[in-house]
């Protein structure tokens, strides 16, 4: 069983306080995102690609497995989902391997806002969190008004984590204060009638950013707009997540909470399927944001096959074996 | 949640150390005339092969065998020739590289991780590199002064290698000797003559013909015979500047052609609009690469006085991570000082760094009860007065210094004996063209550092040299 935190981390009035300079108008926040330090692409991805060859076997590769599973967003956002296809997802959500009791059962599963409610209902008191896209994900395409109903609608029917997109024209067009508003207003519509918060997780499709340097700028804009997350993609555009603009992303974490004393987590998605690939992030999130990062409630991986392959490396772990796809569930 | 990597050792059994060797002269292993010592590993101290020390005796039979091949065979032979046994040669390394790789880190002491992804493949790459020019040699130096003739080897070259980047730098010297028609005697260093060895047997695997290549193995003494044989035509020399002066005085009066690859103490300089990130990387990869046994290491950081704080304490967070041990284990980032007598050096001038008053820092880290091991560290508050910031250490200790403009970080750049390499990080485009023209020192990398490539050349101004390896240039120090 993950241990989720039930309600989200303290964050909103007092952080949009601490950045009240930085965000008092479009001229100032330009100011501040272009003062960040630039990112090197070479070196950024030459550091990525050595953090991909640690050599993580044995009883490091057992942790590690494990510690992975507990953190997918085991997703399916497909225009076809039906209600049965989403209640075989909650089930192997809470139990990823029937077989196997030990094994831990995944963050949350991830679904579009209609399907929310089923998926609450399947995955009952688990503890499998239930995150929802929205704000017209993927493109983000729409009014504000639209992306807030669509949000609220998710919350309403009790979605505990929202996945939203930002407006990378208006990004990309420079319009930061724009974007700045749109994941406050987001963050305002996350809220519960009980007092609670349902997580927001700010969604840049880095592969439209295109460049390290917007993926700092825009890992800040949303952190200090109140994101509990930071995502890198939809999974609807290539490339996806990488792992130097994860990499990025997580320094972005790191660097926030030195000047602000405050966590957010990390979940890229999108492309990740082998389990190597996923160890090789859990060493870039060990050793670039820190073991505090490790844990479901800090780091995620939105991923749909990948779970298969942990299991079926978790199985040759334990038996010394392959068994094949035929020995783990379609879905 | 505590995510400790679990050992992961390459294995050792792909290379096959012998108890003895003796020196490869003429195509052939023979016995030395003189004594013998032992090779150790650096990491464990254990004794890994007794190995001939070459005589006077040995160095004569040597280079006239190197002689013989010279004018019987290799300077005969035509450059497209030559450069099917380079390519051969090249492509066996690649097929050998993990043997390579494993026996490289046995008996230096450096991470697997750097032989298996550094060291061999460039090996592989300048003999990729060189085996491309041995037809082209006639296009090489255009207008060289040989009065319109194609340019000639020289004649037996010989050469002394250092043990820090053993086999990479038997690959800077033999093959663009090779590749020029010219035949060599070379002598690995005294601790790392394994790989040197090995590369002897890839000579034979390549049908190379006899005396071509000559590997002599042994001490100070072998190498003073090999500088100073009357048959030696050009003298190659990388290692300390002392031995390079003697070298240089033995040579004088002679007509024998010198190229000597020296010490350094690059300065690593570090400006306010760096990509920070990417910096510490460069700081890091500039001292801890190799334990900072690398003659080009960035052993003098030059930080911009608004981000030295930030720097300091972002590089400190950084080194915590620096993964100190085995040398087989893949995951080590540092792995075993050379020698003890290396490290006894690398101990005294880190004592007088911290007696002169500079703050001295090192992250807790574990070393191993056996073999020779130094944590990395770093130099606070040094000046340009102090002694670690003025003599080379050779070894993973940083000092660091401020400094407020680009004038000051020029004047503090160059005001060293050594002028090998340099780094800039700066996003400005111009400030890096203007730098790197205004610094006294061979190599200068700009948001980037201790990268190397065959097609580039490499040397030294000042103390740290004279002549350049590496790419075009690298064919002159062998054709005349």
């Amino acid at each position: 069983m993950t241990t989720l935190k039930a309600t989200a981390p303290p964050v909103g009035p007092d952080r949009l306080a601490a950045f009240a300079d930085a965000t008092a108008s479009e001229s100032a926040l330009r100011r501040f995102l272009h003062g960040l330090p630039g990112v090197d692409q070479v070196g950024a991805e030459q550091r990525a690609a050595a953090l991909g060859t640690r050599s993580i076997k044995t009883t490091a590769k057992a942790f590690a497995l494990d510690l992975a599973i507990t953190m997918v967003d085991l997703t399916t956002l497909e225009g076809m989902d039906t209600h049965g296809k989403v209640k075989a997802l909650c089930a192997k959500a809470m139990h990823p391997d029937p077989t196997d009791p030990g094994c831990p059962s995944t963050a949350a599963v991830c679904v579009y806002p209609d399907m929310v409610a089923t998926a609450k209902r399947a995955l009952g008191s688990s503890g499998v969190h239930v995150a929802a896209v929205a704000t017209a994900f993927p493109s983000g395409r729409a009014a504000l008004d639209i992306k807030l109903a669509d949000t609220a609608d998710a919350v309403e029917a009790g979605a505990d984590e929202i996945d939203m997109v930002i407006d990378r024209g208006a990004f990309l067009s420079g319009r930061y204060l724009e974007v700045f508003e749109e994941i406050v207003a987001v963050r305002a519509a996350c809220a519960r009638p009980d007092g609670g918060h349902a997580h927001l997780k700010v969604i840049f499709e880095t592969g439209e950013l295109q460049t390290y340097d917007n993926v700092r700028r825009a890992s800040w804009l949303a952190m200090m707009a109140g994101a509990h997350f930071i995502k890198t993609s939809t999974g609807k555009v290539q490339p996806a997540a990488t792992l130097p603009v994860t990499m990025i992303m997580l320094e972005a974490v790191r660097d926030f909470r030195e000047a602000t004393g405050q966590m957010v987590g990390v979940k890229p998605a999108g492309g990740i399927r082998h389990s190597k690939d996923a160890i090789k992030y859990l060493v870039t999130v060990n050793e670039i944001a820190g073991e505090d990062w490790l844990d479901p409630d800090w780091f995620r991986f939105g991923a749909s096959t990948l779970l298969n392959d942990l299991l079926m490396q978790r199985s040759k772990i334990k038996t010394g074996h392959y068994s094949g796809p035929d020995y783990v569930t379609l879905d | 949640m505590t995510f400790e990597y679990a050992p992961a050792p390459e294995s050792r059994a792909i290379v096959d150390i012998k108890p003895s060797y003796g020196l490869f002269i003429d195509g052939e292993f023979v016995d030395g005339h003189g004594k013998s010592f032992k090779s150790i590993s650096p990491s464990t101290e254990e004794v890994l092969a007794e190995v001939a020390e070459a005589n006077d005796a040995d160095v004569d039979v040597a280079v006239k065998a190197a002689r013989r091949a010279y004018t019987r065979v290799w300077s005969k032979m035509s450059g497209a020739e030559r450069g099917k046994y380079l390519f051969r040669i090249a492509r066996i390394i690649q097929e050998r590289a993990r043997e390579f790789a494993v026996l490289e880190s046995i008996d230096n002491g450096k991470p697997i991780k750097e032989t298996r992804d550094v060291d061999i493949p460039l090996v592989a790459a300048h003999f990729f590199y060189y085996a491309g020019w041995a037809d082209k040699l006639a296009y090489a130096l255009p207008g060289n002064g040989n009065n319109g003739a194609d340019p000639q080897p020289l004649g037996v070259a010989g050469q002394v290698i250092p043990w820090n980047f053993p086999l990479l730098m038997l690959a800077w010297k033999i093959a663009p000797a090779l590749a020029c028609g010219n035949t060599v005697v070379l002598k690995p260093a005294e601790t790392t003559p394994l790989t040197a060895l090995l590369f002897a047997e890839v000579c034979q695997q390549a049908d190379l013909p006899a005396g071509v290549v000559n590997i002599l193995t042994g001490a100070g003494e072998t190498g003073r015979a090999i500088v100073a044989h009357p048959g030696v035509d050009k003298v190659a020399f990388t290692g300390s500047t002392d031995v390079g002066r003697a070298i240089a005085k033995s040579v004088a009066g002679t007509d024998k052609r010198v190229t000597l690859e020296l010490g350094g103490k690059a300065a690593n300089i570090v400006f306010d609009d760096a990509p920070l990130d990417q910096a510490i990387e460069g700081i890091v990869n500039g001292i801890f690469f190799n334990q900072g046994h690398v003659c080009c290491a960035g052993s003098r950081l030059l930080v911009q006085e608004s981000v030295a704080d930030e720097v300091i304490a972002t590089l400190k967070r950084r080194m915590k991570t620096l993964r100190v041990g085995d040398p087989l284990d893949k995951n080590t980032d540092i792995g075993a000082i050379n020698s003890a007598e290396q490290l006894a050096k690398i101990r005294e001038l880190s004592d007088i760094g911290e007696a002169e008053g500079a703050g001295r820092w090192s992250p807790a880290c574990d070393l191993p009860q056996t073999g020779f091991w130094f944590p990395p560290t770093i130099f606070t508050g040094v000046s340009q007065a102090h002694r670690i910031a003025r003599e080379e250490i050779f070894g993973p200790v940083l000092s660091i210094l401020t400094f407020r403009t680009p004038k000051e970080a020029v004047e503090k750049a160059n005001n060293t004996p050594f002028g090998l390499s340099a780094g800039i990080w700066t996003d400005k485009g111009s400030r890096i063209l203007w730098m790197a023209s205004q610094l006294r020192a061979g190599v200068v990398w700009s948001n980037t550092f201790n990268r190397f490539d065959p097609a580039s050349p490499f040397g030294g101004y000042k103390e740290s040299g004279y002549g350049r390896e590496g790419g075009r240039h690298g064919l002159e120090a062998y054709l005349r």
